[in-house]
């Protein structure tokens, strides 16, 4: 009572302790990944290998920014795979459709419109039939995953839809271009982490997305709209689906039933291993990032060494998910 | 001495880190006795009873048991030797009944398979022998809290019981209820149970106590026979000074201050109906009532966090608040009676708690650490937080220091009307006479205050007028001469009301809606 206990100087001690550890265990993962790499095959650490695993990762990376807000707000989203597949179908189909109408350039411009548009649509309702209509979000997007994946399938009569021969060598650079020697792919990935781990970090947005992640009700009595916040991560995870399809479509030109497949699996690992705890409340774009990047290191490294069959990949980055989780576990407990 | 100590600490200290809070502590307790332990928040009560319980491990001095020094490896291990500590938290699982949590763990079997028809008939006597009316084939989470809690002394009696550490138990319970607890605990003692007691309620601990022990700090002051001393003495040890003036002098508003706040014909489907009240610019409204009554119910409908219906009059203009970020805007602010469950993020570092209700003055359009850090500074100075590092998550706070988080948190809203909820639950005396004092502070500054209260003292120490409630509904409201125990409990329990009262009810009295 008497005895006034001020916040003293931080000593060395307290800042070795104050070091956040158990946040940086995705980056020491990543880290002793590439060493294995280099050990084991000489053409590991060449630009282009590394160019090439993460333009490899930026797809899933992408996705996975959205899925950081979604899940740090205690949601999930399983629909960004077939939201994927169904966004490049109806993109490569629009864009056919106008091509006679508009010049190429025009064309991909519009279709990249109408993804974007779509990705948004699509990520509002997810949000709103979550909020609005208090469903759980595991169900709600398990419902539109089936959804999507049908409807591409439906649009495809089975098949595959191909994007026209024309559009696709001028859509082309998009994938396989490259800017200041670095790819494409490679900076909007960059761009898309950015700009959210600004808002997740630096806005009242971001702050607000922990704290219902963290406890809802607190949120809701202190006047944050808990519905909003939480509708706008599912749009935010469309928009960044949406994106990952632009830089898709030029990759292959085509979509089909099969595309996307089990991409929300490894968007939501990318995310978990980055050391966002999947109850929500707490985590990092850059995070999401580093376990972007270690998915897609982790086959890349296996096609390298003739060890571990690439076919065994799965079941590597399955081991890697589980014992980062573990790691991040390891000193909370008691 | 009479009787020999059947569980005893000697020298007991506990540091977390690098800081002690509890320094080496003698104390005992006798079969067929209640031992209270006593003291303010963070004066190191329970820490002290979870090492006695196995709950923790002392970093020096030894436990106990029959005279013979023991170490508990568990809690668990702590249990099987007969002794229980019954959580402020109640640890029963909400979606089994009465008589699978009972036996959880150690059911009863016969061919293999649970022997449900035994485990319900001796659950059946179990309650009665407690006289307990609870339905054993109940679901704990349809239970009220003090049915639960009579669950939890249940369970800790099957397992043959020899000392029953209780922490806070009444702190979620009516005065009725109370009683019934503390019969129990009359007929426990009378087998030849010892009982550790942990309150704030003095009053309670004069009651119901053989011998009291008094913490300060971490220091065990004494140890007393309960006759010895009074409540006031009691609180004089425990804080170490006088507490004659626990409540701040009652200044009147103004004669011609304004009505902040109006409600009007206010019903809350399933808690409240037809709730009139009003409450002026410097004035505090105290609002008492039974748990259950429907008080928090009504105000958290006419903030928006209920559906709700009826007139909300602010400033004398008609507002329709269908969230609480309308009520912020029209700087209303209400400061929930839930603190863990819904007035602070537990996980998260003070700093953000202490912003989050007022969030957009520190993001321009990116939040600024630096000034959030100033308001924490701020907000500990002028709230008087006892904090030793203030980059410390919610959950290391006392109690008292939390409540204190969460009233800065509101304030940084800048509300002119204030709705304090249970304000000074579950804390210390020392802190309590705090908050008394700054609401005196809001009056002063013209801030209009409804008190939300079951303490009948506090209520009636602070208020200038009190609106009592039972059964979801107004039945009256009291000042001056009125503003008595014996009045305000009248009108609470329905014998006396302003309004005729329905013979059927609005709602089952349930704790904790």
């Amino acid at each position: 009572m008497s005895v006034p206990e001020v916040a003293t100087a931080p000593t060395w001690r307290h800042r070795v302790r104050s070091v956040p550890w158990q946040q940086l265990t995705p980056l020491l993962g990543l880290v002793l990944l590439v060493v294995i790499g280099a050990l084991i095959h000489p053409s590991f650490l060449t630009s282009t290998n590394i160019f090439n695993v993460l333009t490899r990762s930026a797809f899933i990376g992408i996705i996975a920014v959205g899925a950081t807000f979604v899940i740090i707000a205690g949601g999930i989203d399983l629909s960004v795979g077939s939201m994927a597949a169904f966004l490049a179908g109806a993109m490569i189909m629009f864009m056919n459709a106008i091509r006679g109408d508009v010049s190429p350039v025009g064309a991909i411009l519009l279709g990249v419109a109408l993804v974007v548009v779509g990705g948004l649509v699509a990520g509002a309702l997810n949000g709103l039939a979550i909020t609005r209509g208090r469903i759980e979000p595991f169900i709600v997007t398990l419902g539109t995953l089936g959804i999507f994946r049908s409807l591409v399938t439906y649009l495809a009569n089975g098949g595959t839809i191909s994007l026209d021969f024309a559009l696709r060598g001028v859509y082309r650079p998009v994938f396989y271009g490259y800017f200041l020697g670095i790819p494409i792919p490679v900076w909007v990935f960059a761009a898309v982490a950015l700009v959210g781990a600004v808002l997740l970090h630096r806005t009242r947005f971001g702050r607000y997305v922990r704290a219902i992640g963290s406890n809802a009700e607190v949120a809701r009595y202190a006047a944050i709209r808990v519905e909003r916040v939480r509708t706008l991560t599912y749009v935010i995870q469309g928009l960044c689906v949406a994106i990952a399809v632009v830089l898709y479509v030029p990759r292959l030109g085509s979509a089909s039933g099969s595309t996307g497949i089990l991409w929300e699996l490894e968007a939501i690992a990318a995310v978990i291993i980055g050391g966002t705890a999947l109850k929500g409340g707490s985590g990092h774009v850059w995070g999401t990032v580093v376990g972007a990047v270690m998915l897609s290191l982790i086959g890349n490294v296996l096609n390298l060494t003739s060890v571990i069959s690439e076919y065994l990949n799965g079941a590597v980055q399955g081991l890697i998910i589980i014992g980062a989780v573990f790691l991040q576990r390891g000193r909370q407990g008691r | 001495m009479a009787a020999q100590a059947v569980l005893s600490g000697v020298g007991l200290s506990k540091s977390f880190g690098p800081i002690e809070v509890v320094h080496a502590v003698d104390v005992d307790v006798r079969p067929g006795e209640v031992h209270a332990l006593v003291g303010e928040n963070g004066a190191g009560k329970s820490t002290l009873m979870k090492m006695l319980s196995g709950y923790l491990t002392p970093s020096a001095g030894e436990v106990w048991l029959d005279g013979r020094p023991v170490s508990f490896r568990d809690s668990n291990e702590a249990e099987s030797a007969g002794i229980v500590l019954i959580h402020q938290e109640l640890s029963l699982v909400p979606h089994l009944t009465v008589e699978e949590n009972i036996f959880l763990g150690r059911e009863p079997h016969r061919f293999g398979l649970v022997d449900r028809r035994r485990a319900r008939e001796e659950t059946r006597r179990l309650l009665d022998s407690l006289k307990c009316s609870v339905p054993a084939t109940r679901q704990v989470r349809e239970l009220s809290v003090s049915q639960a809690q009579m669950v939890e002394i249940a369970k800790a009696v099957s397992r043959d019981v020899r000392v029953l550490c209780m922490d806070e138990p009444t702190d979620v319970l009516t005065g009725r209820e109370t009683e019934v607890l503390f019969d129990l605990v009359k007929r426990l003692v009378a087998d030849g149970v010892a009982i550790l007691y942990v309150s704030h309620k003095l009053e309670e601990v004069k009651a119901i106590a053989d011998r009291v022990t008094i913490l300060r700090d971490g220091h065990k002051i004494g140890t007393y026979d309960a006759a010895e001393l009074t409540p006031v003495e009691m609180a004089k040890r425990m804080v170490g000074r006088d507490l004659a003036d626990m409540y701040p002098p009652k200044t009147a508003p103004p004669p011609d201050a304004p009505v902040a706040l109006e409600i009007e014909g206010f019903s809350v489907p399933g808690f409240v109906t037809d709730a009139s009240l009003s409450v002026r610019r410097g004035e505090v409204l105290g609002v008492a009532g039974l748990i259950g009554a429907g008080r928090t119910e009504l105000f958290e409908g006419v903030l928006g966090l209920r559906p709700a219906t009826g007139t909300v009059r602010k400033d004398g203009r008609v507002v329709r608040w269908r969230h609480p970020a309308d009520a912020k805007r029209d700087k209303v602010a209400y400061l929930t009676e839930d603190r863990k469950g819904k007035g602070l993020l537990l996980d998260k570092l003070l700093r953000e708690n202490v912003t989050l209700q007022a969030l957009e003055l520190f993001a321009k359009p990116f939040v600024d650490l630096r000034a959030e850090q100033g308001a924490l500074r701020k907000a500990v100075e002028e709230f008087d937080v006892r904090v030793r590092d203030v980059a410390v998550p919610a959950k290391a706070l006392s109690g008292g220091n939390q409540q204190k988080v969460v009233l800065a948190k509101m304030m940084l809203t800048d509300p002119d009307v204030v709705i304090l909820d249970e304000p000074t639950r579950g804390i210390d005396v020392g802190t309590k006479r705090q908050i008394y004092f700054y609401v005196a502070e809001l009056i002063a500054r013209g801030v209009a205050v409804v008190l939300i209260s079951s303490e009948l003292p506090e209520v009636l120490g602070l208020s200038h007028r009190v609106v009592v409630m039972h059964r979801g509904r107004v039945t009256g409201t009291l000042s001056g001469d009125d503003l008595t125990e014996e009045t305000v409990m009248a009108y609470a329990t329905g014998l006396r009301s302003d309004v005729p009262l329905a013979q059927t009810r609005t709602s089952e009295a349930h704790v904790g809606a």
